[in-house]
């Protein structure tokens, strides 16, 4: 099959790989029919992911047939799937109460020392995402083997809703819904917003739809500040305006009660090579983007909330504690639990609640997908969103 | 000493120790799994399961109720192996063995499977084994993977995916990937 793979930094190719199949009882083979490059592929683009191998099979936002099941899969040949970037096996102690991004068993036992070293527990596990979180391959391919079938994938039962609007169930349309749900709005609440990529914007909708009054989206590209104004928000251009200064006017000297991190540490915060090594050097690291975590520490409002969808992957130099003490805040952040959000999300866009195609800015076949990373990575204001369609044969701008 | 101990004493298992230096390389793994231990102790009891989740355990060849004939697999497609006894059996509680005279490792262990109630059982295996030298200790090292504690935390999340989903996770795309990762 045809899939996007990895070789290290800026060097994504599309090469033809062995297919995939069955090789657990309760797999199943999805042939991919669209998936999406994230913000957090660029990660890996980047480099600054460690544990990647050359030949790793990109991505983890994608849905699409299921050709091939296992004797304990519960899916049909032919049903249509969303699956969720979390590998989750929905039996352990963490599945049962729903956290499922901390599956015990997701993980080969294997692959887990790595975590386990970094963080003093192993991870769960994630398509096309690295070693560190599982080693599987990942979506942005014709085929995809997709372990625990039975309790991952989201059935779309109704073929009148086109994939572009089901697709981001996957990954970011939960992670930005989980961002607003960890930020505790309450009716009456400004929310800020630090960042307008994928995330952000649907954060921002989600901060709405849970009865925020005004939600404050930052960024500096201004084609997405613009689609965040678009759902009802008040942009700061950060690259023009001084952020605190004007989150602390907006408000009126009480700065916002919630503060939803959607940048992370982009590439200076995740591990280098190695990630034992990294411990011990990356107190050096990421200064620069842990900015967002700190000024979002510092603009909230005593005692509100801060959440952090954002990846970070290492340590962070001049974390303000002392601020986040005296002021009483609460953080609260995470990998998304992406089964937990599916099923009440998809009724949400099946009944037109929430708007997914908005941010899809192009279209293309798996083929143009080394120039598309390319793309997505220098020209963030014109590439907002790219969904790849195995089989199309040219890029279109939506 | 034993003074001093009762003074310094905690609540700590001892091979968590920063103090005590025991005879033989020791390891203890913990892990919790969310099935009755009963059925955890019978699949362990039943030795002939031991190699679905063993890393380069070659076979277990069962001799009699409690002797068992241990295979390791060697480089350069050669292999050691020993007898093992069950020392003590505490049916749905515990199993404790010791390896035979002439051991390559002599080795002895105990696995412990305490009812935590709604999370499940808590398996705790602590190994003790005599790392011996030459080329058997070249065979020891690959099979503890120079890491003795890696090599039996590695085991116990495998037997724990089992209980738990019924199979043990892979990342490979497919069989013949599998089988080339199990041939390393």
């Amino acid at each position: 099959m045809k899939a996007l793979t990895w070789h290290g930094k800026h060097d994504v190719r599309c090469e033809t790989v062995d297919d995939p199949a069955i090789v657990n009882p309760r797999d199943a083979v999805i042939r991919v029919t669209s998936t999406a490059i994230c913000g957090s592929d660029l990660h890996l683009y980047d480099g600054f992911i460690p544990s990647m191998k050359k030949g790793d099979v990109l991505g983890h936002e994608f849905m699409g047939e299921v050709v091939e099941v296992g004797p304990k899969s519960t899916l049909k040949t032919g049903q249509r799937v969303v699956v969720p970037f979390t590998i989750s096996c929905g039996g352990c102690y963490h599945c049962k109460k729903k956290q499922y991004s901390a599956c015990d068993n997701g993980n080969p036992a294997d692959n887990q020392d790595l975590s386990e070293a970094g963080y003093g527990e192993p991870m769960g596990a994630a398509f096309g995402y690295s070693h560190m979180t599982g080693g599987y391959s990942g979506g942005q391919a014709e085929y995809v083997r997709v372990p625990y079938s039975d309790v991952g994938p989201l059935v779309i039962p109704d073929d009148s809703i086109e994939d572009d609007k089901v697709l981001f169930l996957s990954d970011i349309l939960p992670t930005g819904w989980m961002a607003a749900e960890n930020a505790a709005i309450e009716p009456g609440d400004t929310v800020a917003v630090w960042g307008c990529g994928p995330v952000g914007l649907f954060a921002v909708q989600s901060a709405f739809l849970m009865g925020a009054e005004r939600v404050i989206a930052m960024d500096h590209f201004p084609a997405r500040l613009e689609l965040a104004r678009r759902f009802g928000a008040e942009t700061i251009n950060y690259e023009h305006t001084k952020t605190y200064e004007a989150l602390m006017e907006m408000t009126g000297g009480i700065g916002p009660d919630a503060c939803i991190d959607a940048v992370g540490l982009e590439a200076h915060g995740a591990f280098a090579d190695n990630i034992l090594d990294q411990i011990k050097v990356s107190t050096f690291l990421g200064t620069d983007r842990a900015h967002v975590i700190r000024q979002a520490i510092l603009a909230c409002r005593k005692g509100g909330r801060v959440s952090m969808p954002g990846v970070y992957g290492g340590f962070v130099d001049k974390f303000p504690l002392g601020a986040f003490m005296e002021k009483g805040l609460t953080l609260r952040t995470g990998q998304t639990h992406v089964q937990k959000y599916m099923q009440p999300l998809y009724t949400a866009i099946a009944e037109g609640k929430i708007d997914t195609t908005f941010m899809i800015s192009h279209r293309a076949g798996l083929n143009a997908g080394p120039e598309l990373y390319e793309k997505w990575h220098d020209e963030q204001d014109a590439y907002t969103k790219i969904v790849l369609k195995p089989g199309m044969e040219r890029v279109e701008a939506a | 000493m034993a003074e001093q101990d009762e003074l310094v004493r905690d609540d700590a298992p001892a091979t968590a120790s920063k103090d005590i230096h025991p005879d033989r390389e020791l390891s203890a793994e913990t892990v919790t799994i969310g099935r009755p231990a009963s059925e955890l102790y019978d699949y362990w009891r039943d030795v002939a399961n031991l190699p679905t989740f063993v890393e380069n355990l070659e076979s277990i060849e069962k001799l009699d109720d409690r002797r068992s004939r241990w295979t390791v697999k060697a480089p350069a497609g050669k292999s050691v192996s020993w007898i093992s006894e069950i020392t003590d059996d505490c049916p749905g509680e515990s199993i404790s063995w010791q390896s035979q005279e002439g051991a390559d490792v002599p080795n002895s262990g105990k696995v412990e499977f305490i009812d935590v109630g709604q999370r499940g059982t808590i398996v705790r295996a602590v190994i003790a084994y005599e790392a011996p030298a030459g080329i058997v200790g070249k065979v020891v090292a690959k099979m503890f993977q120079r890491e003795p504690r890696i090599q039996s935390r590695r085991d116990l999340r495998r037997f724990k995916q089992l209980m738990e989903t019924g199979e043990i996770a892979t990342n490979a795309r497919n069989p013949a990937m599998k089988a080339e990762q199990e041939d390393k």
